[in-house]
């Protein structure tokens, strides 16, 4: 199995593991609940070097992005990143990414662990025709995200960058600990925070300065467990389990990622006619009405029909109650609607409700 | 950490006998594999078990898992507590997050569980 290059502050630190796609992550250190709380009401710091890092360079390299992913590229630059996709020519999901303008012609895509390889072999299945040159960099990053009310305070004094001034998926280059870095504010827990990316061989320094320094403001390290119900609060999507090659982007909800303005990219054709004809199923957050942790892969139904299954599901620290996405036929997808869950058996009910589960209170 | 006068399980169920009675939970290491436990589901009170039947399902936050009769026998009462603090298992799993009680059938099939000392080399044995 992989190991990141924090792989022994974990072991140290308490950590229970988990194989995830390969790699040997920490899953939780204190308690997925304890772990979950402390980033809704402090701060975390996570582990998240498993991602995947395709760099994409070469005269053609908006081009070669701007076709590959429905949002638009052109309207990056050194200072701003973007959430996109991998569309096949379906409109469905190769995977869902970010994407790093990292200087002219330099594109960085973060995509998810599980997918690296394969979006590394569909990149470079599409780059004929493009002036250029698509390299594997997921060996060489290291990547922690410092997520929670308490980020900002705790990183502003180890860094050089001003953070102030960074809004949503702002992006600036400069030294953490001393150490040179990439810093967004980006994240993946429905709470404000920054992703932190180094190529240093030895980024120990960097992680265990943060936890130092951050003690004070309620700072721990996070594990995947945690991850996973922070994000599902937040409604942000998980590949493999909300959207994946069956799934298109419209379908989940993503039509604001689409700017079929820009030209021509993978799956707009499809896409645009789905716009035009309307979809048929779309995603939706519920919550269960009854008792039990709905999870992912149960069978759901709409007037004794199977429709669907539970995409993702699982309890919600936050919230105290079982919470998920699933999809379901649109007449169905009304806030309210109520709906069938098997589970072990038994028909328990559900609600469709208004998604993000959580909204991080705003700035006064 | 695991009481010498428990009897344990292969599934990591422990129990404990007082007279024709005996009281069944999960052991320590169960609970923390399995993480924060947040609902459970118990049997009903008269339910007849066979040794090794499944008698509930303790979910936690990340995963479902069955909970073993170590015993064949009736269920006489259950842990109510735990509806509304499931969290109990984990504080307190040899004590106050006991599970059921069980009116023993058949007090030979204690001899098919492990003692403490027995238990802690299973276990030795799992993380190797």
């Amino acid at each position: 199995m992989k190991r990141t290059r924090l792989y022994s502050a974990h072991k140290t630190a308490g950590a229970k593991f988990v194989e995830f796609f390969g790699w040997e992550m920490p899953i939780e250190y204190t308690g997925i609940i304890q772990e979950h709380m402390a980033v809704r009401q402090k701060a975390g710091l996570f582990d998240v070097s498993h991602m995947g890092e395709i760099l994409i360079s070469g005269n053609q390299a908006l081009d070669f992005v701007q076709y590959l992913t429905p949002n638009n590229a052109a309207r990056l630059d050194a200072n701003k990143a973007q959430y996109s996709a991998l569309t096949t020519p379906q409109g469905t999901f190769v995977d869902d990414l970010l994407v790093y303008y990292l200087d002219e012609n330099v594109y960085l895509l973060v995509v998810n662990a599980a997918n690296t390889d394969k979006d590394f072999q569909w990149i470079l299945s599409h780059k004929q025709g493009f002036d250029v040159q698509v390299q594997n960099k997921s060996e060489d990053y290291t990547q922690m995200a410092l997520q929670g009310p308490e980020a900002y305070k705790i990183l502003q004094p180890l860094t050089e960058v001003d953070l102030e001034e960074m809004l949503g998926f702002a992006v600036e280059r400069g030294s953490v600990v001393g150490i040179e870095a990439i810093v967004s504010r980006t994240g993946y827990t429905g709470e404000d925070g920054f992703e932190i990316y180094s190529r240093a061989q030895n980024p120990e320094k960097i992680w265990n300065t943060i936890l130092e320094e951050g003690k004070t403001y309620g700072l721990q390290p996070i594990g995947l467990g945690a991850r996973d119900t922070l994000r599902l609060e937040a409604r942000l999507m998980l590949y493999g389990n909300d959207i994946d090659e069956s799934t298109t982007v419209l379908e989940a909800g993503m039509q604001w990622l689409v700017k079929f303005k820009k030209g021509d990219f993978l799956g707009r054709e499809a896409l645009l006619k789905q716009k035009e004809e309307g979809i048929r199923r779309k995603i939706v957050g519920f919550e269960l009405l009854g008792r039990g942790i709905a999870r992912p892969h149960y069978p759901v139904f709409v007037e004794n029909e199977k429709v669907a299954e539970v995409r993702s599901g699982s309890f919600s620290p936050f919230f105290q109650k079982s919470i998920g996405l699933t999809y379901l036929p649109v007449e169905y997808t009304e806030i309210g609607t109520e709906f069938g869950i098997d589970i072990r058996g038994k028909r328990i009910k559900a609600k469709v409700v208004p998604t993000p589960f959580y909204k991080k209170e705003e700035k006064q | 950490m695991y009481p010498d006068d428990f009897y344990y399980s292969k599934d990591h169920e422990w129990l404990r006998v007082d007279g024709d009675k005996a009281t069944v939970g999960i052991t320590d290491f169960a609970q923390k594999q399995l993480g924060d436990v947040v609902y459970v589901e118990l049997p009903q009170p008269g339910a007849q078990l066979e040794f090794h039947q499944s008698i509930g399902v303790i979910e936690s936050v990340k995963a479902v898992s069955d909970i073993y009769s170590p015993i064949s026998g009736e269920v006489i009462e259950i842990n109510e507590e735990l509806n509304d603090s499931p969290e109990v298992i984990n504080e307190d799993p040899h004590d106050k997050g006991w599970i059921v009680r069980i009116k023993v059938k058949d007090e030979t099939e204690l001899e098919n569980l492990m003692s403490a000392s027995e238990y802690e080399k299973f276990l030795e044995g799992l993380e190797d």
